[in-house]
């Protein structure tokens, strides 16, 4: 294409994703300010990291 | 149904484009940019007659023809379904993941704390070995399948209990074989109290170690300090120096973070300060809470935006050059292999995955609802949960707020923090619009340095 770079072609919300997903093994969250404070993307798949 | 959305912005000149149901992530030219004002509502024709004095049509054609194409491969403006992935989500009654407050009392008077000076408006009082057991077991009992649990180990100051993280590790670890489990302990500490015992403890048992530093000396001796007023950094600093040397010797995780107020709007010289240390991966965090001079208002957006922005600019120079690099936590976005969408549905799991144990072990759905009565959810010697207040919880993932709903970031973000909502705004769905602001601008920059990573070849990535 010309005009447009194709960085990353997501699948996030596709019905595989959604039912391969939440195997519910990777850390927890927290979003607020005092803790490991993230927003959520920053987290790692434990598939991914195993 | 989620509705198709698209977000264009641009960093420095360089235009990009996330298709948000899909996470997929393009770069585009100024044309492109410009015909994506007008793609949704308009017919090509029409678009083309706005766009014309500033481009040739035959190349505005062009534009439409290439989003067209993305388009109809589910790239572009993508819809979604999600209801199945909510009902998977409400299925999921598992606890993973214990907040621990083996302290409620702290060395510190920290001026901006949300825990009342450590205490939590309730007595200063340490969790003892009993109740420490019970949680273990309550954990055991609740975490159904999975395998990897997690204690967090938080206060006030949870170095204050000592004793009592020595015995919670040594009674998990003795039934992970047991019940095929592995615990993962992480802890957020002041660090004042680290010698080399505690230090090398910590960096043997610990999965990950947060430790506290806002930045330069005056800016972390104005708000955190001593009983009698008296700075903290000099102890501080030298303390994390040591424990960050044994985690890098090792490769084993950390972070340094600090919380920036009205009082150092300047937070990326305290970024670069921390890296100038030799600490490699920070984090700082905007100041929250209702009441303080220290607060940050509508008015300091600009100036935290442009904070990010140095922040990015040094991220980039120090990793071409190689001289102190660091990390900053907000911008560590992997938009290949991210979070699958159940963990963005979901995200922090307060109230469901994630629960917080008091020292007296009441059980509340995280750190930050503790004191606030009417989000008690039990205790650790019962072990049962407390139906209503569940209800409460259940339905705060992203998709259950409307405003993440129509949110470009809402796949990044999850929906903020229900704690923090709930304080703010007396609603745990209602998120803080500072907050909100805040994390965009944050998400932009990761987005830009994750496309810009996408660009290197694998030896020169500007990310890790
Ligand atoms: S509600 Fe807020 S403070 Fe509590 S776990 Fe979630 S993000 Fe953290
Ligand atoms: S909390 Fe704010 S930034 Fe996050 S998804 Fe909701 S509206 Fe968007």
């Amino acid at each position: 294409m010309k005009h447009i770079k194709v960085i990353h072609k997501g699948n996030l919300c596709d019905n595989e994703a959604i039912f391969l997903s939440g195997c519910g093994e990777c850390q927890a969250s927290c979003q607020s300010a005092c803790k490991t404070s993230c927003t959520v993307a920053n987290q790692v798949c434990q598939k991914e990291k195993e | 149904m989620v509705r198709p959305m698209v977000h264009a912005f641009q960093i420095w000149g360089t235009k990009m484009v996330l298709d948000v149901n899909s996470g997929s992530v393009f770069e585009v030219d100024d044309l492109v940019y410009d015909v994506l004002k007008f793609y949704e509502e308009l017919s090509p024709e029409d678009v083309i007659a706005k766009l014309k004095e500033k481009y040739a049509e035959s190349e505005i054609e062009e534009a439409i023809e290439e989003l067209d194409i993305l388009k109809a491969q589910g790239l572009l403006f993508s819809g979604a379904n999600l209801d199945p992935a909510v009902e998977l989500l409400n299925e999921k009654k598992y606890v993973k993941a214990l907040c621990l407050n083996v302290a409620h009392d702290c060395n510190l008077r920290c001026r901006y704390c949300f825990a009342s000076k450590g205490h939590y408006d309730g007595a200063r009082q340490l969790m003892s070995k009993e109740v420490a057991k019970n949680a273990i077991d309550f954990l055991l009992q609740r975490s159904g399948g999975l395998k990897n649990l997690e204690v967090d180990f938080f206060g006030g100051e949870p170095l204050m209990a000592f004793d009592t993280i020595k015995y919670v590790v040594s009674y998990a670890r003795s039934l992970e074989d047991k019940y095929n489990k592995k615990f993962h302990f992480t802890v957020t500490t002041n660090c004042l109290l680290l010698d080399d015992e505690i230090m090398d403890y910590l960096h043997k048992n610990m999965d990950n170690i947060v430790m506290s530093l806002d930045g330069r000396k005056m800016v972390n001796d104005r708000m955190r300090v001593r009983a009698d007023g008296s700075g903290s950094y000099d102890r501080v600093v030298s303390n994390i120096k040591k424990l960050v040397a044994l985690r890098k010797r090792d490769g084993k995780d950390y972070y340094v973070r600090g919380t920036f107020t009205k009082y150092n709007l300047d937070f990326a010289k305290d970024v670069i300060h921390m890296a100038d240390l030799g600490f490699e991966e920070i984090s700082i965090e905007p100041v929250v809470g209702k009441e303080g001079d220290f607060l940050i208002d509508e008015g300091d957006l600009e100036t935290v935006y442009r904070q990010y922005d140095e922040i990015a600019r040094e991220y980039i120079k120090r990793k071409t050059s190689g001289e102190n690099p660091f990390r900053f936590y907000h911008f560590n976005i992997d938009i290949y292999k991210g979070p699958c969408l159940q963990k963005r549905l979901s995200a922090c799991g307060a109230g469901r995955e994630y629960l917080a144990v008091t020292p007296d072990g009441e059980i509340y759905p995280c750190h930050q609802f503790i004191g606030k009565r009417e989000f008690v959810l039990g205790d650790v010697f019962e072990k049962t949960l407390d139906e209503d207040v569940i209800k409460k919880l259940k339905d705060t993932h992203v998709l259950a707020k409307p405003d993440c709903v129509s949110c470009w970031a809402k796949f990044f973000c999850s929906g903020g923090c229900s704690a923090n909502n709930y304080e703010m705004n007396g609603d745990l769905n209602l998120p803080n619009k500072i907050s909100c602001s805040l994390q965009k601008k944050r998400i932009e920059y990761a987005l830009y340095l994750a496309v810009k990573a996408g660009m290197q070849s694998e030896k020169n990535r500007l990310l890790c």
